[in-house]
């Protein structure tokens, strides 16, 4: 059970959070634009790495807000934390 | 005649507390301080159980709560049973009742014990070779298991017992309470810390506070007599919790423990009640201090298990510390100095020990000496080769041990005996540390795994770290503590220890016997009969995973996890594969240590606080009015109102006619309502949901279907523009939270750059929907100065009002085809909203009406219901819903995906009207549909969604997804039954006026 440093909140147990899958993964500005191949990339596609991953996560029994954190999955340990928009700490 | 084994009195034990139990149905006694086991010995039992697969007879084997063998059924027959209890950790109290398991017709003469003789036909990998086929031989196959390998009886009525959970946080949790854990918690206290110290058993002090070898000194004293001081001194020391009894069962990651806190289980039945029975600790610790110290080894040599074969360590506890002599005539068979401690402090009681027979060549210790002084004999680089005795040990025959250790040589000697202790070195208790994702590392010259690498803030302290020794442990203890707490000094640093300080040791994983291999049963796994002869099989058979090796042979999978025998199992399959045991690894040990009751881990969440629940303001007057509720997500919603006996499907006939003849009334306090404010308002409702919005007029109400980004439903409601920058959105009574949800991630991680603000109100108001011919007349009394006239008021908009002093929202929509209002208050004004309304519509005969007559009357109208008529694959073209989706519009979510191939085909499930040939006939929900009933296999092109039998229309009618079902209109299909086939018409799904004139009428 993770202890997260909600950005907004403070540290908080993980049963406030929920997980959000890959982050960084912008919506397209132009869906009609793309090709089916191009759209099913951004749909379906996703990394599942044994390593350092970037995610988005919710604390949605708390302030509701998005963040991004960077955890390596094969220890959980959580690397950073930052809030949306912000570009991700250098490796 | 059963004898008396208590052999002096011992300061844990009250001997003028004497207490009866009973066992197995007979009558024994022990004294307050007893465990089932140190009392069971007390008075010579030490068959207590039959082993799982040959029903060997078993005894018990150790003092703690890795016993794999002493495992009972306590208060058989009650209300607070619990099958799979360590006899070892049961403290006895008056009235307590336990007996055997995993026998029948009883321990004494057990039917399963012939499976004993036939176990040649049980070797490794039995259950997944023998009882797979034939397939049909299962349920005999079943009988059989269920009725001969039972491991205890679950109870049959509630637990009486409350539990509770409790959340703490604290600097510095230190689990065991042995010397280490003892001067860890009481330099972090003393530092500042907010210290927790627990530990699973009863007392404090670990093994070291029945450490009585002469030659061992902490500051001059003996190391039990030094212990005893610091325990007093911890008394008095702030900042520190202690709790006995307390076990931890799970270390996950951050430092976030469980802890199972046991509080009445020691206590006599009438002073159980009403108090807590277990407390589930959740501990969230900065830092973890583990010193779980360590567990002694068995050794493997043929026929090990016999009842009064037990470790060494086990024997010393129960004579120092219970004051119990587990057998008239003792032996020990060893591989290190410990076994002499044992044999010393038997020897020191007057109890008789016959020899020691150690599988060293020599030792040069001074415990050894003492010993030889003591005139006890020494078989020196000899091994047990077997031993005899069916219900208890009675002797042993032992070979002199060949130079490399792998055979025997000579005579061979037999020695009488009733008790053998075994000692072969420790194992450090590493189970946590591993739980909590931390890595080891094995030790090639002790032969243990250690602690290597940690993911958290945590050390381990004393043996399970490897230190064996109290100098040792002392020295490296200290530093330790130094380091993690960042200071330069500690009371230890003027601790002065004298050890004994020889400590050889010779480690053979597997002895060997005069007999083959397989003529042997040296048991690695007690608990589940798995032998090294079966590990050897296995490993011939081709396994080389240590994880796969475990599941064939059932090492290690037990409910005591294998705590004895898991480093043997590796160490005879490193030795036999040829590998180093630091590359094989070890298995994963789970969480929980030992096993927890179902009580502890829901508390309290139990009954009506099993899952939280939601009622609306409206709630009583349902109840008052005998309705049947129905769970919708969290919320109980009226189902229907049975009157005069009425049967489900009755009522509900009459309350959907009544609401199309003259007048109905629902409770829709439930549906979802977002408030949505800001500048962007319109420009956001545009892109989530597939219509247009942003000339929706002030004061206007529209349906809208929101899609997830792949395309498909995800749920509808009606919004309604409020003001300028304003509106208020519904959403279906289960959705509304995953709706809020999905909204707040786009506003915030999409589109940012949007002014609007999101607000979940639907608490806050409490909804009657007035609906029928009659339902303008009801709110004409209600609301007498408010013009109701189509013109002022049409379909599709929304008023703000007042009803006398309480401010209302109405809206006009419907959904069931019929003139509708829905009407908002402020939720503490539902339940008088509620009256009024059925007051006023007495005369109209006004009829409440709960979920399944609105599902019968939208479905009349061909209204989908998300979540019932969709699944997750539909799309709004698949529901027939064309004329929703803007094509004017450059975005929304899920527009894309509309184009994209898949869900551009034309043979996808779409959502149709279904007519049964006979109108009389209602379908099953769920029920296949196929076109030809002559194919094999039979093509499925659908199901059915929604059915009913409509009132209004005196016939069956049905919604249903069939693939390609746009272009079938009238085609004939079936839908095959268990004992007939139902003949339909595909159909238009809107039953029921299908121009939409009720709507102004
Ligand atoms: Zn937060």
């Amino acid at each position: 059970m993770f202890l997260i440093n909600c950005p907004y909140c403070g540290e908080r147990d993980q049963q406030e959070f929920k997980a959000g899958g890959e982050a960084h993964i912008e919506r397209p500005k132009q869906p009609t634009e793309l090709s089916d191949d191009e759209w099913a990339e951004y749909l379906f596609m996703r990394k599942n790495i044994k390593g350092v991953q970037f995610e988005r996560w919710n604390h949605a029994h708390g302030c509701r807000k998005w963040f991004n954190m960077v955890r390596d999955t094969s220890n959980d340990e959580i690397k950073a934390i930052y809030k949306m928009g912000e570009k991700p700490p250098s490796q | 005649m059963t004898k008396n084994l208590r052999v002096k009195s011992s300061e844990y034990i009250d001997e003028t507390n004497r207490i009866s139990f009973k066992f197995n149905n007979k009558t024994y006694h022990g004294f307050k301080g007893d465990t089932l086991a140190s009392a069971l010995l007390a008075n010579d039992v030490h068959l207590v159980g039959r082993s799982f697969k040959y029903h060997r007879p078993r005894g018990i084997m150790t003092s703690g709560s890795e016993e794999p063998n002493a495992i009972v059924q306590v208060n058989p027959g009650t209300n607070r049973t619990e099958p799979n209890v360590r006899a070892t950790e049961v403290e006895i109290y008056e009235g307590l009742e336990a007996s055997s398991q995993n026998c029948w017709p009883s321990v004494e003469f057990d039917i399963g014990g012939i499976n004993n003789f036939l176990s040649p036909f049980f070797p490794a990998g039995f259950y997944y070779k023998t009882f797979m086929w034939p397939a049909s031989f299962w349920e005999k196959y079943e009988f059989f298991i269920r009725h001969s390998a039972g491991l205890g009886k679950s109870p049959t009525s509630n637990d009486p017992d409350i539990y509770d959970h409790r959340n703490i946080h604290c600097d510095v949790l230190v689990v065991g309470a042995g010397i280490s854990g003892i001067l860890a918690a009481k330099n972090a206290a003393k530092n500042n810390f907010k210290t927790l110290l627990v530990d699973e058993k009863n007392e404090l002090g670990g093994s070291t506070i029945f450490e009585n070898n002469e030659f061992n000194k902490i500051d001059n004293k003996t190391p039990s007599e030094w212990l005893k001081k610091e325990i007093e001194e911890l008394k008095n020391i702030e900042n520190l919790e202690i709790k006995t009894r307390t076990s931890v069962a799970a270390y996950h990651q951050y430092n976030y423990l469980l802890a199972r806190e046991n509080l009445t289980d020691h206590l006599e039945a009438k002073d159980k009640t009403n108090k807590i029975r277990q407390r589930l600790l959740k501990i969230r610790a900065k830092k973890v201090i583990l010193a779980t110290g360590a567990l002694e080894r068995p050794l493997i040599f043929n026929n090990n298990d016999r009842p009064g074969i037990m470790l060494s360590s086990a024997i010393k506890k129960y004579s120092e510390f219970y004051g119990v002599a587990c057998g008239s005539k003792n032996v020990f068979f060893t591989n290190n100095d410990s076994a002499y401690e044992s044999a010393m402090s038997l020897y020191n009681k007057g109890i008789n020990v016959e020899a020691i027979i150690d599988i060293r060549e020599q030792s040069e210790s001074k415990i050894v000496k003492k010993v030889k002084e003591a005139g006890i004999k020494i078989y020196w680089s000899h091994s047990v080769v077997d031993t005899t005795g069916y219900k208890r040990l009675n002797s042993i025959s032992i070979m002199k041990l060949s130079n490399d250790g792998t055979s025997v040589t000579g005579g061979k000697i037999s020695i009488s005996c009733d008790c053998l202790g075994v000692a072969g070195g420790w194992t450090p208790a590493v189970h946590l540390y591993t739980q909590s994702g931390s890595k080891l590392k094995f030790d090639e010259e002790k032969k243990v795994f250690l602690p290597n690498q940690n993911t958290s803030e945590q050390i381990s302290v004393g043996s399970c770290s490897g230190d064996f020794k109290i100098d040792e442990i002392i020295k490296n203890l200290n530093q330790k503590l130094k380091d993690t707490f960042n200071i330069n000094e500690t009371d230890l640093d003027s601790i002065k220890v004298e050890i004994d300080q020889e400590n050889s040791k010779r480690n053979i994983w597997l002895l060997p016997s005069d007999k083959p291999i397989g003529k042997t049963k040296p048991f690695v796994d007690y608990q589940n009969d798995a032998t090294a002869k079966d590990i050897k099989l296995a490993l011939r058979e081709g396994f080389r995973s240590i994880e796969h090796v475990k599941r064939y042979t059932t090492t290690g999978m037990g409910t005591d996890q294998g705590k004895l025998g898991n480093m043997h199992a590796l160490g005879i399959i490193a030795d036999t594969a040829g590998v180093k045991m630091g590359e094989l690894g070890t298995t994963t040990f789970r969480p929980p240590y030992t096993p927890l009751t179902f009580g502890t881990i829901v508390g309290r969440n139990v009954g009506k606080f099993f899952d939280i629940f939601r009622r609306t303001p409206m709630n009583d007057w349902h109840i008052e009015n005998k309705a049947e509720f129905e769970n919708v997500g969290q919320w109980k919603r009226a189902w229907y109102y049975p009157i005069n006996g009425e049967t489900m499907h009755q009522a509900v006939q009459r309350e959907s006619k009544a609401a199309r003849e003259s007048a109905g009334i629902l409770d829709a306090s439930t549906l979802g309502k977002i408030d949505i404010q800001g500048s962007d308002a319109s420009e956001f409702l545009n892109r989530v949901y597939t219509n247009a919005w942003s000339k929706l007029a002030i004061g206007k109400c529209r349906y809208g279907l929101m899609l997830n980004e792949d395309g498909m439903v995800y749920d509808d409601g009606v919004t309604t523009r409020l003001g300028e920058n304003h509106y208020i959105m519904t959403t279906t009574t289960g959705g509304a939270a995953n709706v809020l949800g999905k909204l707040e991630d786009y506003l915030q991680t999409e589109w940012p750059e949007l002014d609007v603000y999101l607000t979940s109100v639907t608490d806050h108001y409490a909804t009657a929907s007035l609906c029928g011919p009659n339902s303008k007349k009801i709110l004409e009394k209600i609301i007498p100065d408010l013009d109701l006239s189509d013109e002022n008021f049409p379909h599709m908009s929304f008023k703000e009002v007042n009803i006398g002093s309480i401010q209302c929202r109405i809206m006009r929509i419907s959904f069931t085809g019929e003139q509708s209002y829905e009407i908002n208050v402020q939720a503490s004004y539902g339940k008088d909203l509620w009256k009024k309304c059925i007051d006023a519509g007495q005369e109209f005969n006004i009829t409440p009406y709960g979920t399944e007559t609105m599902h019968l009357l939208r479905a009349e109208k061909g209204f989908i219901i998300v979540g019932q008529d969709t699944d997750g694959t539909m799309t709004p073209i698949d529901l027939q819903m064309d004329w929703i989706v803007s094509k004017k519009k450059y975005d929304f979510i899920g527009k894309r995906s509309l184009y994209r191939s898949d869900t551009m085909r034309e043979d996808r499930k779409q959502l149709v009207g279904l007519l049964t040939d006979d109108p009389n006939i209602v379908l099953e929900e769920g029920a296949q549909i196929v076109s030809d009933l002559n194919q094999s296999p039979v093509e499925m092109l659908g199901h059915v969604t929604s059915s009913y039998f409509s009132p209004n229309l005196k016939k069956s009618i049905a919604l249903a997804v069939v693939r390609g079902g746009k272009d079938m209109m009238g085609k004939k299909l079936f839908v095959p039954m268990e004992n007939k086939n139902i003949n339909v018409t595909v159909a238009n799904p809107v039953f029921y006026d299908e121009k939409n004139e009720r709507l102004n009428a």
